[in-house]
């Protein structure tokens, strides 16, 4: 069971990034995103990590991507035009992502030998009491700081959204 | 339905490394559609995807190294990526507004 869960929402994870990158719309795209979200939240799942995996579908297929699209609507964005005036990325990008996928896979293949097989439930530590007791005890400073950096964010989207008084 | 598959079909186990794999592979993906895309909203989304492709290795070793940890690290990775998107979108608000167009080849004021 557990293999079909994951061949499936695997599967429905890459075909989401391809189509978020072959999209030409950007709503189209967003959606693509929308369904990759959730396919990785559901591998969260099967990971044992409860409490991440509702994070993920409340603050990014929830939260981020309701932003994103109220902005795609707001700015009323179009069809991406083509336009060949990439530069270098256009030629090296491809060879080179393709270089960085396969050291990585090596890389996780070679030190991951031994790594232990991944059961649904055989972990259980990833629930909000863990999570919470964690974030509460020996990550509170982090989690403090967070909270200053959020502040942060929220004027600085304020300052730069508002219209100009004059 | 049980009795139609073979037992082991039901206890068969997924190996870690396909994890860390298909998050490698999303990674790559995104950084191809960073590297190619040319309308800003759109890159910003291959940015999320990149951020979402690390959080499921840092939760695949959480689950490896049966420690919590992992998952504080991503949920801190989600919450950097909402600050960021709040003000990632508001700066997209203000060039729309003074340039009128989302096509970053043409915002190169920058550039040379």
């Amino acid at each position: 069971m557990d293999v079909i869960l994951f061949t499936f929402f695997a599967l429905v994870a890459i075909v989401g990034a391809v189509s978020l990158v072959l999209q030409k719309h950007p709503i189209s795209s967003a959606l693509s995103l929308v369904s990759v979200m959730v396919a990785l939240a559901v591998l969260f799942l099967l990971l044992g990590a409860e409490f991440i995996a509702a994070a993920q579908l409340v603050v990014y297929s929830g939260a981020i991507m309701v932003l994103f699209v109220f902005v795609i609507m707001l700015l009323n964005a179009g069809a991406e035009r083509e336009s060949r005036k990439g530069g270098l990325a256009q030629f090296l990008g491809l060879p080179l992502t393709a270089i960085l996928l396969v050291f990585a896979s090596m890389v996780i293949t070679q030190s991951m030998a031994n790594a232990k097989a991944v059961k649904f439930g055989a972990f259980s530590g990833g629930g909000p009491r863990e999570v919470g007791w964690e974030l509460f005890t020996r990550y509170l400073l982090p989690f403090e700081v967070t909270s200053i950096l959020i502040l942060i964010a929220i004027a600085g989207a304020v300052v730069l959204a508002r219209k100009e008084i004059d | 339905m049980t009795h139609l598959l073979p037992p082991e079909f039901f206890t068969a186990t997924v190996p870690l490394n396909a994890y860390l794999i298909l998050s490698a592979i999303l990674f790559a993906i995104g950084a191809c559609g960073f590297l190619f895309r040319k309308n800003i909203i759109t890159i910003y989304m291959c940015i999320e995807l990149m951020l979402n492709a690390v959080n499921l290795s840092f939760v695949t070793f959480s689950y490896q190294f049966g420690k919590v940890d992992g998952q504080i690290y991503s949920f801190f990775v989600m919450v950097v990526a909402a600050a960021e998107a709040a003000v990632g979108l508001a700066i997209i608000l203000t060039i729309f507004r003074n340039r009128n167009t989302l096509q970053i080849d043409e915002i190169d004021t920058l550039k040379n």
